[in-house]
C-alpha cells in the first residue's frame, strides 16, 4: 500500500523517454500493433449494442415517443434523463482539457486528447436526444435560423431554440479544439506511417503540418484561446441545460446539476485504457489519484447541495416545494432517492483513503457506481417533480418501456464504438505535447 | 550547380532542440534574411529567437467574437421585431434577456471558428505540397530532429557561403532544397 508520500513523488511520466521512443509508443497503437483480444471483443459488443440503437430509433422514427413509457402526467423521462447525463459526461472532458490547460497543470497532457474525444462523443448522444423527443425529428432544424419558404423564424424565448445554440456550439467548439490539437500529430503519423493509404488518410488531415517555428506560435495563440473559450462555454451550456429547467414553474427543478459524472466517465474510461493498451507510464496512479480526488470534491459540492435543496424546500415554507421534497425522501420513488444518496454521497466517501485510490479496481468500481447514481439523480430530478404536479388530480407514475431501456443502452453503446474507434485510428495521447512534457520534467536517476 | 533562382534554402538538421536554438542565435548574428525552424514540439523561446514575438491569431479571435455576438443579437431582434413580430399577451418584442443564451453561444461560436480558420490561415494552410517536405530526413522534423532552413531570397544570397556556414555549427548534415 502506497504512502501519501510516495504518491506525491509518483511522476506524471514513468522511465525514460526521448522524443523518438515517445512517439514509437503511442503512434504504434495505431500504426503498428495488431487488434487486441480485448478490444476486438470490446468493439463486438459495441457494435451489438449500436444496432440495438438503431433499432430502437428506427421503431421510434415509425412509430412515435409512444412507445416509450412516457405519458401525462411525465411526459419527460428517460430521453430527457439520458441527455443531460450525456451532456455532464461531456463537461469533465471539456474541464481536463481546457481548464486544467489555462491551469498549466502538467498532468493533464496524457489524459486530455482522450477526455477530448469522450466529450465529443458524449455530446454527440446527448444532442440526440432531444431530437428523438421531438414528435417530428425529421423536423429538428427547424430550430435552426436559415432562409425558408415558410417564412418563419424560431421563436428565441424558447429553451428548446437556446439548447440548440449552446450544444451546436459546444460541440463544433469541441471539435475544433480536439482537431486543432491532433494536427500535429496526424503529421507524426503521416511521417511514421509505412504503408500507402495511411500515409495518404492521414497527410490529408494533417493539412501540410511542417512544424514551422512561426505555426507552433499561432498554434499555442490559438489553442490556449480555444481553452479559453471552451471553460466559459462548459458553464454556459450547462447553464442553459438548467434554465431548461428553471424556466418551468414545477418544484424541484431550481437546484444544481453537476458535472461530478463525467469525472467517473474518464475515470471509467482510462482505467481499462492503460491496461489494454500497455499505457501505465504515461497515465501513471499519479492522474488516476488526481482525477479521484476532483471525484471526491464534484462528491462533497453534490452532498451539498442535496442538503441545501432539503434546506432551501423548508425554509421557503412553500408548500408544493415542501410536498414535492417529502415526496421525494417518502413517496413511491423512495428508492430512487436513497439509491443516489448511496451512489453519490455515501460509495464516494471511499476516495478519502490513499489506498482506495491508489487501487485501479476500486476506482473503476466506485466510477461506475458514481456513473449510475448521477444517472438516476437526473431520473428522479426530472419524474419524481412531474409524476405529482399541483392537483393531485392529475397524479401518475412512469414506468419504462423495454424502448426506452435501448435507446439509453444503445446511447452507450455507440458511446463505446465510437470511442473504441477513436483508440485505434488516432493518438489517444497527444505526442507533440508529451514530448515537451518530456522535456521539462526533471531527470531522475 | 543549379540555378539559385531555383533554390528553396540550404537546411541544417539538429539532433536536439538547444542545438536549434544556438544555430538559429548564430544565423541571426550573421544577418541572413530569412531562417525557417522547424522542430516536433513547440519549443519555449525559439519564436522570439526568429524575431517573431506577436501573432495575429488574437486580434482575428477578438473579431470572430464581436461579429458572432452583435450578429447573433442582430438576426435575433431583427426576426423578433421587424421580420416576424409575434404578439403574446402585449409582451414586449424586444425581448433582451431572451436573446442573451443565442446571443453569448453566436459570440464564441464566431471566436472559435475565427481562431481555428485564422490559425490555419496565417499559417497558409491546408498545404500539402511543400519544397521543405522533400529534404531527406524531414520526416523526422515530426518525430525526434529539428531542422534550419536558410531561405535563398534576394539576388546577394550565396548558397555556397550559407552552406559553409551552416556546416561549422555541427549539425548532423546540410542539405539544398528545390523549389
Amino acid at each position: 500500500m502506497p504512502s501519501e508520500s510516495t504518491l506525491a513523488a509518483t511522476p506524471v511520466l514513468r522511465g525514460h523517454y526521448s522524443d523518438a521512443s515517445i512517439t514509437d509508443k503511442i503512434a504504434d497503437i495505431v500504426l503498428v500493433q495488431p487488434a487486441h483480444w480485448g478490444w476486438i471483443a470490446g468493439l463486438g459488443v459495441a457494435a451489438a449494442f449500436t444496432l440495438l440503437f438503431l433499432v430502437a430509433i428506427s421503431y421510434l422514427l415509425a412509430k412515435g415517443v409512444g412507445i416509450w413509457g412516457i405519458n401525462e402526467p411525465v411526459a419527460w423521462a428517460f430521453a430527457i434523463t439520458d441527455f443531460v447525463w450525456w451532456v455532464g459526461i461531456g463537461h469533465a472532458g471539456t474541464f481536463i482539457s481546457a481548464f486544467l490547460l489555462l491551469l498549466r497543470q502538467s498532468w493533464r497532457t496524457s489524459i486530455n486528447r482522450f477526455a477530448e474525444a469522450m466529450t465529443i462523443f458524449a455530446v454527440a448522444m446527448a444532442g440526440l436526444m432531444p431530437i428523438l423527443h421531438l414528435g417530428r425529428p425529421w423536423f429538428f432544424y427547424w430550430l435552426i435560423p436559415y432562409p425558408n419558404i415558410m417564412n418563419v423564424w424560431p421563436q428565441w424565448r424558447s429553451p428548446l431554440v437556446w439548447d440548440i445554440f449552446a450544444v451546436g456550439t459546444y460541440i463544433i467548439v469541441s471539435i475544433l479544439f480536439w482537431y486543432m490539437g491532433l494536427i500535429p500529430d496526424l503529421a507524426t503519423l503521416r511521417d511514421s506511417a509505412r504503408v500507402r493509404w495511411k500515409q495518404v488518410a492521414y497527410g490529408l488531415l494533417a493539412l501540410g503540418w511542417r512544424g514551422e517555428a512561426r505555426h507552433w506560435h499561432r498554434f499555442d495563440t490559438a489553442y490556449l484561446l480555444m481553452a479559453g473559450l471552451a471553460t466559459p462555454l462548459v458553464i454556459s451550456v450547462h447553464s442553459v441545460v438548467s434554465l431548461d429547467f428553471a424556466i418551468g414553474n414545477t418544484p424541484g427543478w431550481h437546484s444544481t446539476i453537476l458535472l461530478f459524472s463525467g469525472f467517473a466517465m474518464a475515470l471509467t474510461l482510462c482505467i481499462p485504457l492503460r491496461a489494454v493498451f500497455g499505457l501505465r507510464a504515461f497515465i501513471t496512479a499519479r492522474h488516476l489519484d488526481n482525477i479521484a480526488k476532483l471525484m471526491l470534491v464534484c462528491c462533497l459540492i453534490v452532498t451539498y447541495s442535496y442538503l441545501i435543496e432539503i434546506f432551501m424546500a423548508f425554509y421557503s415554507a412553500d408548500p408544493y416545494t415542501i410536498a414535492m421534497t417529502m415526496n421525494r425522501v417518502q413517496g413511491p420513488y423512495a428508492p430512487l432517492y436513497w439509491s443516489v444518496v448511496l451512489c453519490n454521497v455515501v460509495v464516494p466517501q471511499a476516495l478519502w483513503f490513499a489506498h482506495v485510490r491508489a487501487s485501479p479496481l476500486s476506482l473503476f468500481m466506485i466510477a461506475i457506481v458514481v456513473n449510475i447514481g448521477m444517472w438516476l439523480e437526473r431520473f428522479m430530478i426530472i419524474v419524481v417533480s412531474l409524476h405529482r404536479d399541483f392537483l393531485p388530480s392529475a397524479w401518475g407514475m412512469f414506468y419504462p418501456t423495454f424502448w426506452d431501456l435501448a435507446t439509453l443502452a444503445g446511447s452507450i453503446g455507440c458511446f463505446a464504438l465510437l470511442f473504441l474507434l477513436f483508440l485505434r485510428f488516432l493518438p489517444a495521447i497527444s505526442i507533440a505535447e508529451m514530448r515537451k512534457l518530456a522535456r521539462r520534467l526533471p531527470r531522475r536517476a | 550547380m543549379k540555378n539559385a533562382s531555383n533554390l528553396y534554402g540550404v537546411m541544417a538538421e539538429f539532433a536536439t532542440p538547444q542545438a536549434l536554438l544556438d544555430a538559429v542565435a548564430r544565423c541571426r548574428s550573421a544577418s541572413f534574411a530569412k531562417l525557417e525552424a522547424f522542430a516536433p514540439f513547440s519549443i519555449d523561446g525559439l519564436p522570439e529567437a526568429l524575431g517573431f514575438t506577436r501573432n495575429r491569431v488574437p486580434l482575428v479571435t477578438l473579431i470572430g467574437g464581436l461579429l458572432g455576438g452583435i450578429g447573433g443579437y442582430f438576426m435575433q431582434w431583427y426576426s423578433a421585431v421587424v421580420d416576424y413580430p409575434i404578439n403574446a399577451g402585449g409582451r414586449p418584442l424586444h425581448a433582451w434577456p431572451a436573446f442573451i443564451p443565442a446571443t453569448f453561444e453566436l459570440a464564441v461560436l464566431g471566436a472559435a471558428l475565427a481562431a481555428f480558420f485564422g490559425f490555419l490561415a496565417l499559417n497558409g494552410l491546408p498545404r500539402l505540397r511543400h519544397p521543405v517536405f522533400d529534404a531527406p530526413d524531414f520526416d523526422l522534423a515530426s518525430r525526434s530532429r529539428f531542422f534550419l532552413c536558410v531561405r535563398a531570397y534576394g539576388t546577394a544570397f550565396d548558397a555556397d557561403a550559407a552552406e559553409r556556414f551552416l556546416r561549422e555549427l555541427a549539425p548532423v548534415r546540410v542539405m539544398r532544397v528545390d523549389r
